[in-house]
């Protein structure tokens, strides 16, 4: 072996440990920018249609189901739970969106009917329409691991963007609003 | 005042590393006999001053001083007192400053003990740790200052986390960080000996007592860690393959590996690069480890709430670290040639095979913990889980187990195998034995597999000694006497191997473990296994920060009693977090374990386990480090370096 | 592979496997029927808890895996298969939901880590004693001259 091979093997540990904590200082920049978040999980939904659903609403007649999301598309679709302090946190960015015209329509997880009617007096109701998935079935088939969720639903009944966590104005205007201009 | 006091002496602690890195390394490359002798002075003083600092932190916490930042965070006035103490390392400020606290201990005990190594060996071992001391002690006064105050301060503090509630926090964390920092040593006796340009045996003998202190210690914080969670998570469960659970692992693997290198570079002066490469490297990962915990980017149940801030501070700190002691290496390990030759099969050789096995298997462990985070930065979320661990580091173990047994039995620098392994002919009868009967007994390979390989290191782990004692071979008074005359690490070794097997045994009993989930009224009975477990009462009681919930549980053993256990559900007022409980009753050789899970229409849920050899597990861990101890205690680790200098005097004695 | 080989392979995943530890569930949850619940069981300790960190659906005591929990009892009792069922939640979570990686070629280096650490281990080893068994450098003229003035020949 030349002593520039003999080097080279040397110097391989180095080499190693250099990629390694080049991607780690990748990662903490990205936490720190909120682009990595290590708790997220994958959206899987985004890119399919919305699923078949039906669930019936918080004032008694006005649930919806699959077939009114896409005739009322494109909208933002929220799942939301009284008990859920960053759904309480994300109201006003809610009702800054309601502001500009976007359709929102809000789905309550696993709550009395009752505890959300209270919720959305105090918060504000930034929702066109609100219905109630208390087993929490509905949630499961859209892929949903908490609350707050936001998906974005176009004008083809497709899934376009999932947002997990509260939506704030930096959220909105990075991620959101380009979305917006497509899809809407 | 004690706050200021703390914060002063972690400020001088800062000071006298900055020097014990600099004078000592100074004085090792101008010869300076002065500077290489203030070398344990000033790592006894930066030990003083940083126990000085973390007394002070601990006097906070048992005055209920809320005006320190920390202590209003972490403690509350209710806390009992073993956990206002144990709870000032259960926060990330404190477990760090306890961290420095640990290798400012270790550079005093080079100090302190090291005074037979040759001076300009010793200050460079000094001089290396006192940098990365240095480096540790910057980022604690400035990131992560324990001593922070906050004015005004609070009527109470906001409590710890119930779970760490547990005298399991008072043990776990020092034992665990004593290991993964007492690795420190063995790495600093690599840097020195790259910078002084020289391996050789007398390093190999005066780097062993370190590493297997360090190795022991390691040994039981992982022990210690796995049972705590055991009782105390609720599920049963002693090993997740949590990447933190991991970060301790990948330490343990390397340093066994340098454990026994070290051996070879003693007895032949071969696998020096090896050596020193895998010193670094152990010590590297223990560092690794600090980082994946601390820093956020990793999905843990373990990991502290840290900031991305700090983990970019401790990721400068690695690469500076383990950068520099990298390329060290890369430009100075080409002087170490090797002078000994051994044949493959040898017990060199099987030391060899060892490494190679031990180190794929920290390979694999790394990759498995890292994938997830190298595939976030290509954009995909992947999982890795305990399915991907078990399916292949299990299959590694085989050879390791089979190679150990072997290794043992042995001769140095040439061997024939067939011979040795004629010698383990009742071993290997032994394993098959078990584990024929156990898959007759259970119908699963995988328990029949880890009671063979479990008979197999046991029995193995003896043969050396009674090879050595020729024991059936003479009267049993000649063996006694032999006994006596064998250096301690012949029966260190042999336990510690022995060990070993005793923990797999615990590992296969536990893949027979047995679990109920009820719902049972008071006065009723559940079985299971032929335990009767009858709830005899549930009711209320109470301790200094919680509420709790009772179940009386008594249990008896085809109509025998065995024992009444309290499993409850507490309630913790301030953090308002309920904990489960659980109560296990052990006798050396199952646990029977019991949970409150909740309370419905009356009746109690109970989660009831029954855990074969389970206490096995933690008491193979033990006995491994008990051996690894015991080793420590052989004479020819203490009396190694001085015979050189006696024979040069002697030698020039003789010329005049 | 066939599906005869695939479950013969699959037996022998499971063989290896060892059982993994259960959170404390409501006994209501549980199937009557004890081949049923483990099976249940099974198909659980191999779907990660999206919600708690690194902790199946079967250990953990959180709503969301109660709730995957129950709908995998349901579809265990209207006779879907494994894989049905694992399809089921690969669907609405993603790979992500696997606590086993998938073999796909994003995860080549993750599988074949073993192989190619002994195989990095195994080369080393060879490479070493391929360099010290190297032949010796002949002697030259006056180099050969020394030598046998020294053994006095």
């Amino acid at each position: 072996m030349t002593p520039l091979q003999r080097r080279a093997l040397l110097l391989a540990p180095f080499g190693f440990a250099a990629i390694g904590g080049s991607a780690m200082w990748v990662l903490l920049e990205r936490l720190r920018d909120g682009a990595y978040d290590p708790h997220a999980v994958p959206d899987p939904m985004v890119g399919k249609p919305v699923p078949h659903f039906a669930l019936p609403g918080l004032q008694p007649g006005s649930g919806f189901d699959t077939a009114e999301v896409l005739k009322h598309a494109p909208l933002l679709l929220n799942f939301f739970a009284s008990w859920c302090l960053p759904c309480a946190q994300e109201a006003t960015e809610l009702m800054r969106l309601k502001q500009r015209g976007l359709p929102i329509w809000g789905v309550v997880y696993k709550d009395k009917p009752d505890a959300a009617a209270a919720f959305l007096k105090q918060n504000g109701n930034p929702y066109r329409r609100v219905a109630v998935d208390e087993p929490g079935r509905v949630a499961i088939d859209f892929g949903l691991y908490g609350v707050p969720e936001t998906y974005l639903v176009d004008r083809q009944g497709i899934l376009r963007w999932r947002w997990a966590g509260g939506l704030s104005p930096s959220v909105v205007r990075d991620w959101l609003t380009p979305l917006l201009k497509t899809y809407t | 005042m004690i706050p200021e006091l703390g914060h002063f002496a972690l400020a001088l602690a800062v000071a006298i590393a900055a020097a014990q890195a600099v004078l000592p390394l100074w004085g090792a490359h101008e010869r300076d006999p002065r500077l290489m002798a203030a070398a344990p002075g000033l790592a006894l003083g930066q030990m003083i001053a940083l126990l000085a600092s973390y007394a002070c932190l601990i006097w906070s916490a048992v005055v209920d001083d809320f005006s320190v930042y920390n202590i209003a965070e972490n403690s509350s006035s209710t806390k009992p007192l073993l956990y206002k103490i144990t709870g000032t390392w259960g926060n990330h400020e404190g477990s760090i400053l306890l961290w420095c606290l640990i290798l400012a201990v270790c550079g005093g005990a080079v100090g302190l003990f090291g005074r037979r190594l040759p001076s300009p060996l010793r200050a460079r071992v000094i001089g290396v740790l006192g940098c990365v001391s240095a480096g540790f002690l910057l980022f604690t006064l400035t990131a992560s200052n324990p001593f922070t105050r906050l004015w005004p301060p609070p009527i109470n503090g906001h409590d710890m986390n119930p779970l760490l509630q547990d005298p399991g926090l008072a043990f776990h964390p020092p034992v665990l960080y004593s290991g993964y920092i007492g690795f420190s040593i063995p790495f600093a006796f690599a840097i020195a000996a790259l910078l002084e340009g020289r391996v050789d045996a007398a390093w190999g003998r005066w780097v062993r007592p370190w590493t297997l202190a360090a190795w022991s210690l390691l040994t039981g914080g992982i022990a210690l860690g796995s049972w705590w969670a055991y009782y105390e998570l609720g599920w049963g469960g002693y090993w997740f393959w949590d990447p933190v659970e991991n970060a301790s692992l990948l330490p343990w693997l390397a340093g066994t590996a340098l454990l026994h290198s070290a051996i070879v570079v003693e007895k032949r002066e071969a696998l020096k690069i090896w050596t020193i490469l895998l010193a670094i490297g152990t010590f590297s990962l223990s560092l690794c480890g600090t980082f994946l915990v601390r820093s956020g980017i990793l999905n843990s149940v373990h990991a502290f709430a840290v900031s991305p801030t700090r983990g970019v501070f401790i990721l400068v700190l690695l690469a500076l670290v383990i950068g520099s002691s990298l390329v060290l290496f890369a430009f100075r390990a080409p002087a170490m040639a090797p002078t000994g030759i051994f044949a493959p099969i040898s017990r060199e050789g099987t030391l060899v095979l060892n490494n190679v096995l031990l180190c794929s298997i920290c390979a694999v462990v790394l990759t498995g913990t890292t994938y997830p985070l190298f595939s976030a930065v290509f954009g995909e979320k992947l999982s890795v889980g305990p399915p991907y661990f078990e399916l292949t580091v299990f299959p590694l173990c085989i050879p390791l187990f089979a190679a150990m047994s072997v290794g043992q039995v042995l001769p140095w620098k040439r061997a024939a195998l067939w011979p040795a392994l004629r010698r383990l002919w009742w071993a290997a009868l032994a394993a098959a034995v078990v584990a024929a009967v156990v898959a007759f007994g259970v119908h699963h390979a995988l328990t029949a597999l880890g009671f063979g390989a479990a008979a197999w290191l046991i029995l193995g782990a003896l043969a050396e000694p009674v090879q050595r004692l020729r024991l059936f071979r003479v009267p049993f008074s000649h063996a006694r006497a032999r006994a006596a005359a064998q250096p301690m690490a012949v029966w260190g070794s042999a336990i510690a191997h022995a060990g070993l097997g005793v923990t797999v045994a615990g590992i296969a009993g536990m893949t027979l473990a047995m679990h109920l989930i009820v719902a049972v009224a008071p006065g009723h009975t559940a079985h299971l296994d032929g335990y009767d477990f009858t709830l005899l009462d549930l009711h209320d009681a109470s301790g200094p920060n919680y509420t709790a919930r009772v179940a009386d549980l008594r249990i008896t053993h085809h109509g025998q009693e065995i024992a009444t256990l309290h499993p409850m559900r507490r309630h913790f007022t301030i953090q308002n977090q309920t904990t489960a409980d659980t109560a296990i009753q052990t006798n050396g050789f199952r646990d029977l374990y019991t949970v409150l899970g909740g309370e419905r229409d009356g009746k109690a849920i109970l989660r009831l386990n029954v855990n074969p050899l389970a206490p096995w597990i933690w008491f193979g861990a033990l006995v491994m480090a008990c051996g690894g101890a015991l080793s420590l205690a052989d004479r020819r680790l203490r009396i190694g370096a001085p015979a050189r200098r006696r024979r040069e005097a002697a030698v020039y004695g003789a010329a005049e | 592979m066939t599906r005869p080989a695939r479950a013969a392979l699959a037996l022998c995943l499971a063989l290896l496997l060892p059982p993994a530890a259960h959170a404390i569930g409501d006994p209501g949850e549980m199937l009557a029927n004890p081949a049923q619940e483990q099976r249940a069981e099974r198909i659980g300790e191999q779907l990660r808890c999206l919600v708690c960190q690194n902790e199946s659906i079967e250990q953990s005591n959180a709503g969301l895996a109660r709730d995957l929990r129950r709908i995998i009892r349901q579809q265990v009792v209207a006779g879907k298969t494994d894989e049905q069922i694992i399809h089921w939640m690969v669907a609405r979570y993603g790979d992500f939901v696997l606590l086993k990686p998938p073999f796909d070629p994003s995860t080549l280096l993750l599988w074949g880590a073993p192989v190619l650490a002994v195989g990095a281990g195994a080369a080393a080893i060879l490479l070493v004693r391929r360099r010290s068994a190297a032949a010796p450098v002949p002697l030259s003229e006056e180099e050969r001259k020394q030598a046998s003035e020294l053994l006095g020949r």
